[in-house]
């Protein structure tokens, strides 16, 4: 049975992604794109990862809205297909010798593969944490979280470069069109529900699967929710409250990572027995930071006055 | 056959099919989407490495699981710029035509650079 839903599901990843990126209109591509999100939350959860299948699942409503409000504006710029038929079978050659290598290279890889779990699970204790991912993101490498935080920051300071002139202070245009009534019925119910949801998936994830990254983008995804019923116009980008609040996350990290030279003496390492607490500050702080910049992103620049 | 590799066959058929469409497609919402496959199909090989050093009493190794987390953020964040850069390409595009931008009419012109 499980072997069965194994290779069903590994025989229909590739399937959506034909479909995505052959299907005829881009609407259908993206739809097919989201479909393909879904299968791989599923083969994640198969493959014993369910941190990520989380993560999977909750990015995949951003790209969602992401995607289908690009595929509706003017993104089709018609290009005339370029290369001649001989270029275009060899680009399928080559695409398709990358597969079979990296088909080759999984196949031959060792399998039991060399592993960190033993020494990940080691250290728990220390930092009374109780899923070995968190320990991961947190504690044994913090910094890539950081970074990571730090290239979201980055990304949204792009789209808000991409404003017209004069306008990437205004408040960006609200996602969707005109809202259909079960949309507003569904965002008048669902927020309450989903900040919960996040709450939980935040305060389980020292434990449990879940975490910061789930929960910010189930708060971003409950916010775009609200926006795309009217309930709430989308905030002026200039606000200092808002450049406050998306600032907050990375700058409690840097300070608590700063804070580490003086007392263990390296940067990021937490004081012993104020492990916990810190990872809780730092999770708190970049889950409201988090959240608040994913959907800017999604909502794209300024457009000021103008209404598009 | 295991699970762990079919599901990495499934990765390297992903990896294939992304630089395909990133290179043969035209139109750049496509690429955007092939190149989300290639990450995809490099995540999931992650997680095949990852189920397979599956070790003490954990389901897989968290190392390449968390690395993946956080390469699933850093990989929207990416897309979300990549449509940024569409969007304004298409408005630029159709001020240069002079229809309105919803008009979604290409551009018999080249963009104009507004600064």
């Amino acid at each position: 049975m499980n072997a069965t839903l194994d290779a069903v599901l590994a025989l229909m990843l590739p399937v959506m992604a034909l479909f995505s990126l052959n299907a005829r209109d881009e609407r259908s591509a993206v739809i097919g794109f989201m479909a393909l999100g879904l299968l791989l939350a599923l083969a994640w959860v198969r493959l014993g990862a369910v941190d990520v299948a989380l993560t999977e699942a909750a990015i995949g409503a951003l790209t969602g809205v992401l995607l289908l409000g690009a595929a509706s504006a003017a993104v089709s710029v018609a290009v005339p297909r370029t290369g001649s038929p001989l270029l275009r079978g060899l680009l399928a050659l080559a695409a398709a010798l990358v597969a079979a290598g990296v088909a080759v290279i999984v196949a031959g890889a060792p399998d039991p593969a060399p592993s960190l779990a033993a020494a990940a699970v080691a250290h728990l204790g220390a930092l009374e944490l109780g899923n070995p991912v968190t320990a991961v993101l947190l504690a044994y490498r913090a910094l890539d979280t950081l970074l990571e935080t730090v290239v979201v920051l980055l990304a949204l300071i792009g789209v808000w470069s991409l404003a017209g002139e004069g306008e990437w202070r205004g408040a960006p245009a609200a996602p969707g069109g005109t809202a259909s009534r079960p949309v507003v019925l569904l965002a008048r119910l669902l927020p309450p529900v989903g900040l919960v949801v996040a709450v939980h998936l935040l305060w389980v994830g020292a434990d449990a699967p879940g975490g910061k990254f789930q929960a910010a983008t189930l708060i971003a995804a409950m916010w775009l929710l609200v926006l795309m019923a009217g309930l709430r116009a989308p905030p002026e980008l200039g606000g200092a409250r808002l450049r406050g609040l998306i600032a907050a996350g990375p700058a409690v990290f840097i300070a608590i990572g700063l804070a580490g030279f003086l007392v263990p003496g390296q940067f990021l390492a937490y004081p012993e027995g104020w492990a916990k607490a810190a990872i809780i500050v730092i999770e708190v702080a970049l889950t409201a930071s988090l959240a608040a910049m994913l959907a800017l992103i999604v909502l794209g620049p300024g457009t000021g006055e103008r209404r598009t | 056959m295991s699970g762990p590799l079919l599901y990495g066959l499934a990765a390297a058929a992903l990896i294939g099919l992304g630089l395909h469409g990133v290179l043969a497609h035209a139109a750049p919402l496509r690429r955007v989407l092939a190149f989300n496959l290639v990450g995809a199909g490099v995540f999931l090989l992650f997680g095949v490495g990852a189920r397979r050093g599956a070790a003490a009493g954990l389901p897989g190794d968290p190392v390449p699981q968390a690395l993946v987390i956080t390469g699933i953020v850093v990989a929207f964040a990416a897309t979300a710029l990549a449509m940024a850069l569409i969007r304004r390409l298409a408005i630029l595009r159709a001020a240069a035509a002079g229809t309105p931008e919803e008009g979604a009419a290409p551009a018999a012109a080249p963009p104009r650079e507004t600064r």
